[in-house]
This record gives structure tokens, sequence and C-alpha cells, in this order.
């Protein structure tokens, strides 16, 4: 499908779809237009984690819903939770409509991102990731 | 994994294909939310050649099929349908059917994809020796035009405009549409107007792209089984493996309307007697979410206290209405619209509140 398998190449991202976009001291952490294809109409997004929290790399973070499946989002770098996406809860579409830049849901401020950040694909990885899963 | 003969089409519509029942199946083309819409508004058309045509021919046919179904075809007339369960002698649930009645000696059973091989083997059985029994469904393909538009995509398709406008629903009859000889039936599975269409199998290409033009000025998308899914659960139909199997009867299912007690004999009788006398121990009710959360087949239900007391069979965001709603079993004293229950939503207590259904009914 045309489109689904873009990617941006200012970011990182995991192999579970999730992107990671610094900002600052930041990483803004949303899911990619792969995962939002493989979803379709997304109805819901829980966030199970607050501002202030810790959170481990490869650990659930909370919970994206569409008509017919559940998937959990995963954190890709291990940190303190800084800020949430407020406006996916009444307005879980922008995950649909903009998953690059409205659909973000949550952003960490990483504490061991010097030993993490190996295990983070840069474009082209998470490209020939997508290809390589299509077969 | 098998293919209807419409695979091509949905593959160049750009539909997702994922296996169901042992077939290769469009889930959905544009989007799940989009189709459905097309179907609530306008007009919509699936393949549904994956289910099961099991034709019974020959003298005392009606009386065989009404033997082993709940329902009664024998009150009805010669091209008239029946929606039925049908079950064991223990009075649960083997499928649920559209038992079609070209005549008494000629009858059509539709039953699911996923039950064909065990009702096939019931009905053959019963059959033997008695009536003649022939498993159509590999030369029969089915197609489902449904929604507001429907009849008017059919008629534009080159349906007489009697076969459009006078089918009353449950009613069938043998046409020509687009040049392909079909049984029109005005029955469904979205609780919208509507007709499904039997065809040859390798005649359903020809029928398909003849109604996808015709519908055109209509609207008309092709709908894969997501929105079919939320489209049926809107209309509170049951879906057979989700809300229904053979674990549970037809009267808490709430399909006791299928059950017409004063047939002399049918297969599971005496149990759904014995099951009616007691008083039903638990029912199929509607929900809709209050909290924020979405109920999916086989979440725990939950009491205030935490207690389990049940189990969603089917659960999804309404597209028409806007809510998360679902279906589950809850004690037959709890059963009452307004009551307020919790559905155990992978370990989050989410509140919900019994409502009447369907949760949606069409205008007429």
């Amino acid at each position: 499908m045309a489109g689904a398998t873009e990617t941006k190449d200012d970011r990182k991202y995991t192999k579970d779809h999730e992107w990671a976009l610094t900002e600052g001291d930041e990483l803004l952490v949303g899911i990619t237009a792969f995962a939002v294809d493989q979803l379709g109409d997304v109805t819901l997004v829980g966030i199970d984690v607050k501002v202030g929290a810790s959170v481990n790399a490869h650990q659930p973070f909370g919970t994206i819903e569409s008509v017919k499946t559940l998937s959990d989002l995963f954190a890709p770098v291990s940190g303190v939770i800084t800020r949430i996406n407020a406006e996916l809860e009444k307005q879980p579409e922008l995950v649909n409509e903009d998953p690059w830049k409205k659909g973000w849901m949550i952003a960490i401020r990483p504490s061991k991102l010097a030993e993490e950040q190996a295990s983070l694909l840069d474009a082209a990885a998470y490209r020939a990731h997508l290809e390589a899963s299509a077969h | 994994m098998r293919k209807t003969s419409l695979y091509a089409e949905h593959v160049a519509l750009g539909a997702r294909m994922v296996p169901f029942a042992g077939w290769e199946m469009p889930v959905q083309y544009k989007g799940i939310v989009d189709e459905h819409r097309a179907v609530r508004e306008r007009v919509g058309l699936f393949d549904v050649s994956h289910m099961g045509e099991l034709e019974l021919t020959g003298a005392g046919a009606l009386e065989l099929v009404s033997s082993l179904i709940t329902n009664d075809p024998t009150r009805v007339a010669d091209g008239q349908a029946v929606y039925t369960c049908c079950c064991n002698e223990g009075g649960t649930i083997l499928d649920d059917l559209i038992v079609y009645r070209r005549s008494p000696e000629n009858m059509l059973v539709v039953c699911n994809a996923s039950n064909r091989d065990k009702i096939a083997t019931h009905f053959a059985r019963a059959a033997e020796g008695r009536v003649s029994f022939r498993d159509a469904s590999d030369a029969t393909a089915l197609l489902a035009l449904q929604g507001p538009r429907a009849l008017e995509t059919l008629a534009a398709a080159g349906a007489s405009v009697a076969v459009a406008r006078e089918l009353k629903s449950f009613r069938f009859r043998d046409a020509e549409v687009a040049g392909v000889p079909c049984t029109v039936a005005r029955t469904g599975y979205t609780g919208e107007d509507g007709v499904e269409l039997f065809a040859g199998w390798d005649d359903a290409p020809a029928l398909f792209r003849a109604l996808m033009t015709a519908g055109k000025a209509f609207g008309i998308e092709p709908v894969g089984l997501g929105a079919r899914d939320t489209l049926r659960l809107e209309a509170r139909l049951a879906l057979y493996g989700n809300d229904i199997d053979d674990s549970t009867d037809p009267l808490e299912a709430g399909l006791g309307w299928t059950v017409k007690f004063d047939k002399p004999h049918f297969v599971g009788k005496e149990a759904l007697l014995r099951l009616k006398a007691e008083g039903p121990r638990r029912a199929l009710v509607g929900f809709e979410m209050r909290g924020r959360g979405i109920a999916r087949h086989g979440y725990p239900l939950l009491d205030a206290t935490g207690e389990t007391i049940g189990l969603c069979t089917s659960g999804s965001p309404s597209p028409t209405l806007g809510k998360n709603i679902g279906l589950g079993y809850v004690p037959a004293a709890l059963t009452a619209p307004g009551n307020r229950i919790f559905v155990d939503c992978r370990g989050k207590s989410i509140e919900a509140e019994i409502v009447p259904t369907p949760f949606y009914k069409r205008a007429r």
C-alpha cells in the first residue's frame, strides 16, 4: 500500500515499529506509518505511564487499539517520562492522520542512551527490517 | 488456504487478505470505518463465497430439514427463507443457518464456513436413504449487496425492477442480474436493507464487477470481513464461534424466537423444553462501555466487587454510535438494562452499562 512503508530520516526506529525523535534532551516517541497501516482505524490510545515515571527499554508503556485489534506500545529506550500527548485521549485518529508528528505519544528523557543507542535502527535499517518481514 | 473466485478482484481493489475459516478473505479495503459507513449510508458489496451451501432434494426434503433445525420451514411458503439454529440432542448450537424453501422437495441450507464440514456431515447422515444430499459450496458463490441504496444498485445492474423492488424481506427468487443467472434473496447480516446473490462459482467475477460499476453512482464500496463484523454487532446478529457455539443454547443466546416448540419433533427439542422449564441461568446481553476501554471476545465480565460473572463474547468500537459496545453472557438476575458491570480489559476494570439491543436499528 502506498505510503505504508514511508520512513523519516530524522529519527530512529525499533523493530516493534516505534519511532524516536530527538528534541532537545528528550526523545519523542510514536509509531510508524507501517504500524498505523497494519492497525487500521485507531480508536483508543491508552498511555499507562505517568509523567515523572521511569520506564525501561522494551517495556510496554501503553496500548493502542483499532477497530479490530490491540497492540502494546513499547518504550524504545529507558528513561523518565517528561510529557504525554493528552490530545490522543480525545482524538486517537491523530495517529492515523499524522503518525509522524501530531500522533506522538510520549516524551522520554533517556537515562541510558549511550548504551541503548546501538539497539535502535536508523531509517535505512528500519526499511530493511520492513522488507525482510514482508517476505 | 482456499481462495474464492473473487480473489483477484479483491487484490486489484487493494484488499488486505487474511486467513478466515480456511479461506483467504478480504478483511478490509479502504478501512473498516469507511466501509462500515458506506453500508449504513449508501451501499457496500461483500464476497461471502466462503459460506457453505447444502442442497437437500426429493420427497420429504422439507420435513427432513425441519427435523434438524429449531425454526419451522413448513410454516412458510415456497420462495421464503428462515433464520434458524441447528442444535444437537443436548440443545446447544451446532450452527446458525438460513434455510431456503425452494419447494418442499428442494431445500437450500446456508451454513457458516467454519462449520461447513460439521453441518454437511450432520445433514448428509440424516439424509441417507431418505432424500438426496449435495454439498454445493464449491460450485456456489455468494455476494451480499447491503445498504439503503442496495436495491437501486441491483436495478442499475440490470435486475428487473420487479426483482429489485418487490422482493420482500426473507423472500428469494431466481433472476438474471447483468446477464448472470442468480438467486436473489432479501437477506443479509448487516442490519441494513439489501440482498444476497447466489451465483455460479465462475460467474461471480462478472457479477461482482457489474455490481461495482452499477453502484458507482450510489457511492458503492467493497466491504471486508472487518466491517461485516462491526455491522452485524451493531445489529446484534450473533456470530458463531463468538456469541454462540456448542456450549450455548438458543434460549440464553436470545434466539428463543427461532425455536418452535409446537413442531412435533426436532433434534434438541427435549433438552430445550427442559431448559425452558428450568428458566435461563444466564443470558446474552448488550453493553456499552462507560469507562475508557474496548471490550474484546474472551474478556471477563465482573460485578462491582470484582467477582467474575460472565464473559464478553463480542466487543468493538461502534462506528455508527461512536461508542464502544459489546455482547456477553451474564447471570439471569443481572440482565436488566441500566445495570452496571465491569469489563476486565487486560487487568484494567472498566465500567460498562447493560443496554437494550439491537444497538442500531435502521429507520424504515
